[in-house]
């Protein structure tokens, strides 16, 4: 398989484009006050408006102008002044109106981007060619009822769900830029709290176009579209096994179907959904119940004012402020709630640096071992901050920390109530240490010698040594003080 | 003829109408008879004519002011319908989904 990947990347050049609906995160609907809940009884966020029944008239949503405006700054868009509603025709009863209202010649926004970096380390912006509004459809229910056979059945809740419809360029070229690409726009999404892109309950969906052409040309190949992409890793699970079934095949000679494909995780692999390409000819046309959405430039203006500092920002600032390695930022801000709590502590902290080394070695690594989240850590990062600043002012040894960290654990306590109560008793007595210095010295006469030739690094072998004679609970920094003097005698 | 009858069984596929032969016959000569007419309102001069008082025009983004603000509403929760009254008017349902016969992509 990787030399038959090896081949496919030699020969062919991947050209790929995703497109993106995230269901904006308003209290209503898009056109009518229904709730926008996911997870209620079927057919209960119903009113005249969604159910499409004759007479009633869409009044659009503020608020969900305001997070489709502000996702569109967030991807670099630039945000129409005038952007104009318009009907598509579609015949599902999951739309009973027949139509979706959604935007087409003139949408809300164009022309953005988001930056991967390529297998060759290079940046590289994928560029978005639109971002526009639209009303979500209901869910129909084909299985799991008597007569599935011959009846299809409708919940309508999820009808005029807002959405916001994000289409890329056709300019990744493999599956790991795709994900990136994915990655990169949820974690937008989710710092703008625009939306909760939770992928189960179908608040972030995906479809991939992908297609082939030989290096170097410049036309390109026929597509296929690849559906049912639940997670970020099946499309790129999706997308590898595509590339290489059309290179398969034009390497045999053949041609690709222009074609829509479903994913089947369970396998691995695409199966042909659809071929009969009907010619896509919605009859879009002016959505004569809306008058054109404007957002003048002092609104955009007042919601970019709003924006908060996005990943990509807060990384780079992390590095240079707290001294933290790329990957260390990348953890620290996972999540913006994630990112705003380290902050808030690494502020207040005797030494940041050393605050992002206990989170992400002590924390961390007992967090994973107990598959728990940071959420529902039993040390919260205040209680993180404390134990870093004991071992930066000497106080606690890293072994003691280490020992309080399992005790906390253990017991599901704060680092500060299990320091409170498991507080080694901690050697500070100098004449105690003294004597403790004393006979590790006169054990090691050797390395006394080496010191004193100036290889002052040999401190640490007799900081250890008195470490371990202590146990552990001789206080470091009367240790460091009293055995600079005795050995410089 | 502007609308020829491939063009009337194009548009009633696109509207999932099926229609008759003579039903095709009849709307082709109905659309050829209202864009001919289009064609002799054409044939006027309205260049000296203020265009009707229309809404598009009120709303463009030079229109000073939050004149656009009452079309649009906050996003607040109104009372819709109770699940029996929004099912009320279905063919069928099981009480709960509205329920239609299986539906097939096309």
């Amino acid at each position: 398989m990787a030399t038959a990947a090896n081949d496919v990347s030699t020969k062919y050049e991947a050209v790929i484009g995703l497109e993106v609906h995230v269901q904006l995160l308003t209290k209503t609907k898009i056109f009518c006050g229904c709730p926008n809940h996911f997870g209620s009884e079927p057919n209960s966020n119903v009113c005249p408006v969604c159910l499409g029944m004759p007479g009633a008239l869409p009044v659009l949503n503020q608020q969900a102008v305001e997070f489709a405006v502000k996702a569109s700054q967030a991807l670099n868009l630039v945000v129409n002044e005038t952007s104009i509603f318009a009907r598509k025709n579609y015949f599902y009863p999951d739309l009973p109106k027949g139509y979706q209202i959604s935007q087409f010649d003139k949408p809300l926004a164009e022309r953005g981007w988001i930056e991967v970096t390529t297998a060759e380390g290079a940046l590289k912006r994928i560029g978005i060619t639109r971002l526009h509004m639209e009303e979500d459809a209901g869910k129909s229910m084909h299985e799991g009822f008597a007569d599935s056979d011959a009846k299809t059945y409708v919940d309508l809740n999820r009808t005029g769900t807002p959405l916001a419809e994000i289409v890329s360029e056709p300019e990744i070229s493999t599956p790991d830029e795709a994900w990136q690409y994915l990655t990169k726009l949820r974690e937008i999404m989710l710092y703008t709290e625009v939306s909760d892109c939770n992928m189960e309950e179908g608040s972030l969906r995906c479809d991939a176009n992908v297609s082939l052409r030989p290096r170097g040309q410049k036309a390109l190949g026929t597509k296929v579209e690849v559906k049912n992409l639940n997670s970020f890793r099946f499309v790129k699970q999706a997308l590898e096994y595509e590339i290489e079934r059309q290179a398969e095949a034009l390497g045999e000679g053949g041609t690709i179907q222009q074609e829509t494909r479903l994913y089947n995780p369970g396998e691995g692999r695409t199966y042909t959904m659809r071929t009969k390409e009907r010619a896509h000819d919605y009859r879009y046309f002016p959505e004569p119940d809306l008058l054109p959405l404007i957002v003048t430039a002092e609104r955009q203006a007042a919601i970019r004012a709003t924006l908060p500092e996005l990943p990509e920002a807060k990384r780079a600032r992390l590095i240079a402020e707290y001294g933290l390695s790329a990957g260390d930022a990348a953890t620290l801000t996972a999540t913006r709630e994630r990112a705003d709590l380290f902050e808030t502590e690494a502020k207040l902290a005797k030494s940041p640096k050393r605050l992002a080394n206990i989170v992400l070695s002590e924390l961390q690594g007992r967090l994973k071992a107990a598959e728990i989240e940071l959420e529902d850590s039993p040390v919260t990062l205040a209680g993180a901050r404390l134990a870093a600043d004991l071992v930066e002012e000497g106080k606690i040894s890293s072994k003691i920390l280490k020992e309080l960290f399992d005790h906390a654990f253990e017991q599901k306590l704060d680092f500060p109530a299990i320091y409170e109560k498991e507080k080694p008793q901690q050697i500070t007595d100098s004449a105690e240490i003294e004597k403790m210095i004393d006979e590790v010295i006169a054990a090691s006469p050797k390395q006394v010698e080496q010191y004193k030739a100036g290889k002052t690094t040999m401190i640490g072998f007799f900081v250890g040594q008195i470490m371990k004679a202590s146990k552990g609970k001789a206080n470091p920094a009367v240790v460091n003080e009293i055995l600079v003097k005795k050995l410089s005698e | 003829m502007k609308v020829t009858e491939k063009d009337v069984a194009y548009v009633a596929d696109l509207a999932n109408l099926e229609l008759t032969p003579g039903e095709s016959g009849r709307m082709a000569a109905d659309l050829n008879s209202i864009l001919d007419h289009m064609d002799k309102l054409n044939q006027l001069d309205t260049a000296g004519v203020e265009p009707m008082a229309e809404a598009v025009s009120a709303f463009s983004a030079s229109a000073a002011g939050d004149r656009f603000a009452y079309a649009q509403r906050a996003d607040e929760v109104h009372p819709g319908l109770d699940r029996a009254a929004a099912l009320a008017n279905a063919p069928d349902t099981d009480g709960i989904c509205f329920r239609v016969p299986k539906v097939i992509e096309r």
